[in-house]
């Protein structure tokens, strides 16, 4: 292992937050607004580090469990994401599974966390959250199988290593099924627009920040900085199949990578200013779409 | 050696069975049977572990052989990997359970409790002795005590009716399937012209109609008693009425004793067809869904967990399936994953299984009730009970860095070997199957978050749950043990994989040294996970220990539950499980065809409002009833012939046997 990988993650932890920032300064430059400053999730994360918490006494330690599961396990799986077309800092064969699986593991505690406190308002968020990331796993699963299938490797770090601008072109088709995949399950995965609104807490059809409703303090912490990530994940992985390796060597390529990352954010920026939110009816339709995409580029694949 | 050898294995069979019988001789005094029963069952489970594991770890056979008068049949039993394997994980939960209900069993108040003790135990040793039986006749014995014993442990409670009505379910669910495994055994003595497995040899060269046709009916016979949809029909009745570690033990390894003759059928076989992988993949993959999809639906808990046994079924079916399809397309590391993904799933569900029944015998025990939606906030009260609760779920979900999850990574990563093939045929069985276990794996973590999160989180929700007291250590310690086994098989998974090599060789007829060489690249991945395992557990102490250092200076508050201002929270208000599982059960209502009957809330003062919603069995009420009626009604012709004389009766059988002679005559 190169040791100079281990860049990989410390950059995620310390760019992630920022891609809040940039989603946020994209929507209020489409409302004509000023908006917030870019850094404002860094100082959001430094005030809750240093507040005290409110635990309801309704809670046990499964309430303050979640929380800490959730960024232990999410900055394990950053080890496992490489950006840029290189290697990520762990890979072998089959790590695909294990970082679905993580993500289903800071899924199992974040309801259970939110189930703890009693509330009908986090018990909705779970039950939805339930709901829509149980239908988005074939999805995920089909478009990676895919991918696996198309470059013959079974480690996300290899598929994405096997991404150049050769195949890139030759295999065009799978390439933007399975990036059409990705961005919807990114989208219902992070809690934007369509599927969730990530600005309000109370309103009864929110998923995800309602499920954090009694989080404070350190613990709410835990859950943005985790959030920051998993959104810098699923930007990563995008961007890792949809922009190829051109062969610039590690630095360039990263540099290429983390910029594509923040571009990702701003496209998520203009999906959230062009588009409503769907009835949450619809969600499972637009999860479908995801679906239907991942078994097209399948097809494409078979078909070579 | 001695110690090892099968001769100690019968010894224990017969301790087993010796110590039911005295707990029935001595069925008066409570203690006394109870003790003399579960010694009987847990020193023979362990001198029966003895040979078993020596035959797993070294390979080879070990057998016994006695005449018997009985035409084609022989006391013939044989203990080689595959029966070793399945001994294994019968007489680890044997233990347990043995152990478990030692003491479970005094909850029942004025009850005699001699019978469920020696049921009990002559379930352990018919299980036992239905895997090593090596001459069909004998299995064929073992089996039908296996469920009759099985029987009378369902209807314990049999002064309630809905125990006996699923008691009835399942003695005839069971009957249906030894009908059809009585005629494939018939096929089979017919060949080799004896009903000793060892002479099967014949078998190999039937023509692939006929092996299809036994194969079919293997299926259909073993499938009835591991619960493959559609004849699961029994399981999720007969699971809720037994005593929970009755249902511990039947549905981690009795369903499983089906899983065995499946695969013992398929050594006796030839070369498999494509079909056959296909028909394994696709009943796998529909019990697999239809089993989770029910179990989200379900409000009683053990009929959930049953459900879920049909899920696993399903799971380690297509595990099955992609093993066969291994063997016909002659890709030894597709057969190896395959068959080893779905033994050790095997060893898996029956140890989180055995752990979520226990788990809920002793909900049921502190609380009176099996309803999900009467119960909450267990958890403040029974710490020991939902921590290892909690470990069986996620290990059902096939979480890392559980067990659930190393047997599920085997069966991707099979596939995913299987897609890369790039054969039509094959890659789209691939798919089934990646597609399948991923919605299984959503939909099984939206069922384990809502019983675990209704049950033993938020606030109690019911009078049941006032004044709940965790339950005895002799309940509590089985439970912890099983976790355990979860937590070893899910962080040192490359040693137990080694340990099955072996086994997998023996199923899939591959020499165990290329089986070894195959599976080395495997297990320095499950190295690797196991090592993330470590690294995510060094990640929470950092976070924790974070956490501390920020909120030292008395920091941390205690207040309500936030109530959006209103003043008067209420238990009641809180998420049900119902609730919890509506869009779910909504989104799949084509299958699952729920029925709520409601009553709207009217008027400014309204009086009652009610909900209620129920998930019948719709295999049950769409397919097996009009089959039944059917039955029923042409059969109700025949009744002229049913006059109640008994020379009458006399006069048919003699007049059959003179039907049978002219025949043979002919």
């Amino acid at each position: 292992m190169e040791p100079v990988r281990i860049i990989q993650p410390l950059l995620a932890l310390v760019l992630s937050p920022l891609l809040f920032g940039i989603i946020n300064r994209t929507k209020a430059f489409f409302a004509g607004r000023k908006g917030q400053p870019l850094f404002q999730t860094y100082f959001d994360l430094w005030k809750l580090l240093h507040k005290g918490v409110v635990y309801s006494k309704t809670t046990g330690w499964v309430f303050k469990a979640g929380p800490i599961i959730n960024l232990s396990a999410i900055f394990l799986i950053t080890f496992f994401i490489p950006l840029g077309h290189s290697r990520a800092v762990f890979f072998f064969d089959g790590d695909i599974f294990l970082v679905i699986y993580l993500f289903a593991l800071i899924r199992f505690f974040m309801i259970l966390a939110a189930l703890d406190t009693g509330s009908s308002f986090e018990g909705m968020g779970a039950s939805r959250e339930a709901q829509f990331s149980a239908l988005t796993e074939p999805a995920i699963f089909l478009a990676l199988a895919a991918l696996a299938c198309g470059t013959g490797k079974l480690s996300l770090s290899e598929i994405l290593v096997s991404i150049t601008s050769r195949f890139w072109l030759a295999n065009i088709s799978i390439i933007l099924f399975v990036a059409a995949t990705l961005i919807i399950v990114l989208l219902t995965e992070n809690a934007r627009i369509p599927v969730d609104d990530p600005n309000t807490h109370l309103e009864l059809t929110m998923i995800h920040e309602v499920m954090v409703l009694d989080s404070s303090g350190p613990d709410f912490a835990f859950i943005v900085l985790a959030s920051a990530l998993k959104l810098w994940i699923f930007a990563a992985l995008f961007v890792g199949v949809l922009v190829p390796d051109i062969g610039f060597g590690f630095w360039l390529n990263l540099a290429i990578g983390v910029s594509a990352v923040f571009v990702v954010s701003v496209v998520v920026g203009i999906i959230e200013s062009c588009i409503a939110r769907l009835k949450l009816l619809f969600v499972p339709h637009f999860i479908f779409v995801a679906t239907v995409f991942a078994v097209l580029a399948m097809v494409f694949v078979l078909r070579k | 050696m001695f110690y090892f050898s099968i001769q100690i294995f019968l010894v224990g069979i017969f301790l087993i069975f010796f110590g039911g019988v005295l707990s029935l001789l001595f069925g008066r005094k409570r203690n006394l049977s109870i003790f003399l029963g579960t010694l009987g069952a847990v020193s023979g489970s362990i001198l029966g572990l003895a040979p078993a594991i020596k035959v797993l770890l070294t390979g080879g056979k070990e057998s016994f052989y006695l005449n018997w008068t009985i035409p084609f049949g022989a006391f013939f039993v044989e203990i080689d990997t595959l029966s070793a394997f399945f001994l294994l994980c019968i007489f680890i939960l044997s233990i347990i359970t043995a152990i478990y209900g030692s003491r479970y069993l005094l909850e029942y108040k004025n009850k005699s409790l001699a019978k469920a003790i020696f049921f009990f135990n002559v379930l352990v040793s018919s299980m036992a002795l239905v895997v090593v039986s090596a001459n069909g006749i004998l299995f064929l014995i073992c089996w039908e005590v296996m469920s009759i014993a099985s029987f009378f442990l369902v209807t314990f409670e049999d002064e309630h009716k809905h125990v006996r009505q699923a008691g009835i379910v399942y003695l005839v669910a069971t009957h249906i399937g030894t009908a059809f495994l009585l005629v494939m055994f018939i096929l089979l003595g017919k060949e080799s012209n004896s009903l000793d497995f060892d002479k099967f040899a014949a078998v190999k060269l039937l023509p692939i109609s006929t092996a299809s046709f036994i194969f079919i009916l293997s299926v259909i016979g073993f499938g009835t008693k591991a619960g493959l949809v559609p004849f699961h029909v029994w399981l999720p009745e007969a699971h809720p009425a037994a005593p929970s570690h009755v249902s511990a033990l039947m549905s981690g390894v009795m369903i499983k004793t089906g899983i065995y003759g499946i695969i013992r059928v398929l050594t006796f076989l030839p070369m498999p067809p494509v079909w056959w992988g296909w028909l394994l993949i696709i009943i796998g993959a529909v019990s697999g869904i239809i089993g989770v999809l029910f179990a989200l639906a379900q409000h009683d808990i053990k009929r959930l967990l049953a459900y879920h046994s049909v899920e696993n079924i399903g799971i380690i079916t297509m595990g099955l399936g992609l093993g066969v399809v291994g063997i016909n397309s002659g890709n030894q590391i597709l057969a190896i994953l395959g068959f080893g993904g779905a033994i050790l799933h095997v060893l898996n569900h029956a140890l989180f299984k055995g752990l979520l029944f226990l788990g809920a015998g002793s909900i049921v025990c502190a609380t009176g009730t099996r309803e999900i939606d009467e119960l909450g906030g267990l958890g403040k009260n029974m710490f020991v009970t939902s921590i290892t609760f909690l470990i069986g779920a996620v290990a059902i979900c096939g979480i890392p860095p559980l067990n659930g999850f190393i047997s599920e990574f085997l069966i991707y990563t099979g596939s995913f070997n299987c897609l890369f093939t790039k054969q039509l045929n094959l890659a789209v069985q691939s798919i089934i199957i990646i597609g399948s276990l991923a919605l299984i794996g959503g939909l099984a973590l939206a069922c384990f978050t809502k019983v675990y999160g209704i049950v033993f989180l938020g606030e109690l929700r019911s009078r049941h749950a006032v004044n709940v007291k965790e339950s005895h250590k002799m309940m509590l310690i089985p439970m912890i043990v099983l976790s355990a086994l979860c937590a070893f098989i899910g962080l040192f998974s490359s040693v137990v994989l080694r340990m099955l090599n072996h086994c997998i060789a023996e199923i899939s007829g591959i020499e165990v040294d290329v089986v070894s060489l195959q599976l080395l690249p495997l297990c320095r991945v499950l190295t690797k996970i196991s090592f993330s395992a470590f690294c995510l557990f060094a990640a929470i102490i950092v976070l924790l220990i974070v956490r501390r250092k920020l909120l030292s200076a008395g920091k941390v508050n205690i207040a309500a539950t936030w109530d959006c201002g209103y003043a008067k929270p209420d238990a009641k208000m809180q998420y049900t499980a119902s609730s919890f599982a509506q869009p779910l059960v909504d989104t799949f209502k084509m299958i699952l065809r729920t029925s709520k009957k409601t009553e709207q809330i009217k008027n400014l003062f309204p009086l009652n409002g009610q909900f209620e919603s129920s998930t019948p069995e719709v295999s049950r009420d769409y397919l097996f009833d009009p089959i039944f009626k059917g039955v029923y009604s042409l059969l109700g012709r025949l009744r002229w012939l049913q006059q109640g004389n008994i020379q009458l009766y006399i006069l048919y059988i003699a007049l059959t046997l003179i039907i049978l002679i002219i025949w043979k005559l002919r």
